[in-house]
């Protein structure tokens, strides 16, 4: 599992219902159940991960999130997760309050633009490649990137609360300059 | 045919019938005195009895889900690719039940049967069944066949509403609920296509009010056009296009009433083949069948509280270019589960076939229907 999925397994409480936006193969979803007995479900709009999903036993539901939740009740969740997905939604505001709507809380992870080897690279000249960023321009899924601030900036003006906020980098928690010297940022916010 | 060598086929099948001598009170308000449901098995019930699935059918098809019968080696089950040794409904594992439902006109009690109380057929008498009465007579072959819960109940259109009534009639009797191609009720729109249909053999002189079979005719007119209307809306327009696109079978114009275009030859000869073999009563009894169905209807049309009896775990698919039972037609059904809180995953495939893609072979498809088997605990 990646390191922003393993810290967002301990901010998940005991029981907890969630709902994994852009699960992927459901690698997440299982672990939160297995550690934290928490039901879930999965979104996910590609074949493969949704193959990979009901192959690991994860309840998937193939739809495109941009379309927004309209399957889920107001509330229906205690724990809505956006890991690594924001940066591949076209329409980021609408899905973040989508996500609140449906949510109690929810939890965003995304790599973070601002990380000094993001910026010395596109200082030298090239779009970043790296370990959290690893397209190449041309083949990215990623369409919206941001930096730590970005990301802040927009849930003060969305009127998202940050209840809490941790900033990896190789896997180990960044607490110096997170904006710069952090690859992966992951919060965990409620609405107002 | 080299089905009997296919070590994934089921090999030589043998359809059987159970006779329920207790009548049965139908939605309608009749009463079946007593019925005959034709069935197939495959595979072996274990002892704990644990892994039976029963497999419903839509419109056109019947019991006979898989294999092959050894005096027709040519006559292949409906569900020959999902249902064998090895295949995703995986008969090593499974003990898989195809059931033909009441009215049909394939082996079980229907308007072509003899009425006990005249000695003659049916006929127009037959009463309107619908598909809670089909899962009350199913039930009672469980019963019969010693099968307390299903594993799963899996079907495609009219069979997956079957499948989806199973786990609201009988919650407690379905593990799991595999839900294809459906709809919780039909639109307008899909009632029409039926109606169409009904006319079609309604107004064929040979109907005769229903009572055509003592009189030694079959309205085939009406069943042909029945068939080509079904026909041309279980198909994508994509997907007729790239089997016919607009090629002329004489390769120039006519300018006459022959057929000039392929896909109106192919239309003629599935309406002459369905004429000869379906009955026109059941036909009008099975679109009835799919128009009346409405779980939502007794709870104010909320689908919600309809679906809330359910305990099964579902799977939903449906395909994008099925514009009978459109993708937004399972998503109801899906919203309806969430909001109940019942365990639930959603396929919406991608496949060109339109609503027959449920009988096809798509690989997503299939591999998706294979893991689910797979992780069924028995």
């Amino acid at each position: 599992m990646r390191p922003d999925q393993q810290a967002i397994v301990q901010w998940v409480s005991k029981g907890a219902r969630v709902l994994d936006l852009g699960c992927g193969d459901g690698a997440l979803l299982r672990s939160l159940w297995q550690e934290r007995e928490a039901p879930g479900y999965g979104v996910e709009i590609e074949d493969e991960a949704v193959l990979a999903c009901v192959a690991n036993d994860v309840n998937v539901l193939q739809v495109d999130l941009e379309s927004g939740l309209s399957l889920f009740a107001d509330g229906s969740f205690d724990c809505v997760i956006l890991s690594e997905t924001l940066q591949t939604i076209h329409r980021t505001e609408f899905l973040l309050r989508e996500m609140l709507r449906v949510g109690h809380e929810g939890i965003v992870s995304f790599p973070n633009f601002g990380h000094w080897n993001a910026r010395l690279q596109i200082l030298l000249g090239n779009m970043p490649v790296s370990e959290t960023l690893p397209y190449q321009w041309y083949e990215t899924p990623n369409v919206h990137h941001c930096t730590i601030t970005d990301f802040e900036d927009l849930c003060r003006r969305l009127g998202i609360r940050i209840r809490e906020r941790l900033v990896l980098h190789d896997g180990k928690p960044v607490t110096l300059m997170p904006n710069l010297l952090g690859s992966l940022a992951v919060y965990r916010c409620t609405a107002g | 045919m080299n089905a009997p060598h296919d070590p994934s086929s089921v090999g030589a099948a043998t359809a059987q019938k159970a006779q329920f001598a207790e009548p049965l009170r139908l939605r309608g308000g009749a009463e079946l005195p007593s019925y005959e449901i034709a069935y197939e098995t495959y595979g072996r019930l274990n002892e704990a009895r644990s892994n039976a699935v029963l497999v419903c059918h839509a419109l056109n098809a019947s019991h006979h889900v898989a294999g092959f019968y050894k005096n027709e080696p040519n006559n292949v089950g409906w569900w020959d690719n999902l249902v064998g040794p090895g295949k995703p409904l995986d008969t090593n594992r499974f003990f898989v039940v195809g059931s033909n439902y009441i009215g049909s006109c394939f082996g079980s009690t229907g308007p072509a049967s003899i009425n006990p109380a005249t000695g003659k057929p049916w006929g127009a008498d037959f009463p309107v069944v619908t598909v809670e009465d089909w899962v009350e007579a199913q039930r009672r072959l469980a019963d019969r066949l010693g099968i307390e819960r299903f594993a799963a109940v899996i079907g495609g259109s009219l069979g997956a509403m079957q499948a989806l009534q199973w786990s609201l009639s009988y919650p407690d009797r379905v593990h799991h609920s595999i839900v294809i191609a459906a709809a919780a009720k039909l639109t307008p729109q899909n009632i029409a296509f039926n109606e169409v249909a009904r006319q079609a053999i309604m107004t064929d002189p040979d109907f005769h009010g229903g009572h055509y079979y003592d009189k030694g005719v079959v309205p085939t007119r009406g069943l042909r056009i029945a068939r080509m209307i079904g026909h041309i809306t279980y198909i994508s327009g994509e997907a007729m296009a790239e089997k016919f696109g607009r090629v002329l079978r004489r390769g120039t114009p006519g300018f006459d009433f022959d057929i000039d275009f392929e896909v109106e030859s192919y239309l003629r000869y599935q309406g002459d083949k369905f004429s000869t073999y379906f009955d026109a009563n059941t036909y009008l009894r099975i679109t009835k069948a799919l128009d009346y169905f409405d779980p939502a209807a007794d709870f104010g049309g909320d689908l919600t509280r309809a679906l809330a009896r359910a305990k099964a775990a579902f799977l939903v698919v449906s395909f994008k270019s099925d514009w009978r039972f459109t993708p937004a037609r399972s998503r109801e059904m899906v919203r309806a589960l969430l909001d109940n809180r019942r365990i639930v995953s959603y396929l919406e495939l991608d496949a060109p076939g339109g609503h027959d893609a449920f009988l096809l072979e798509d690989p997503r498809y299939h591999a998706a229907l294979r893991s689910y088997f797979a992780n069924i605990d028995l």
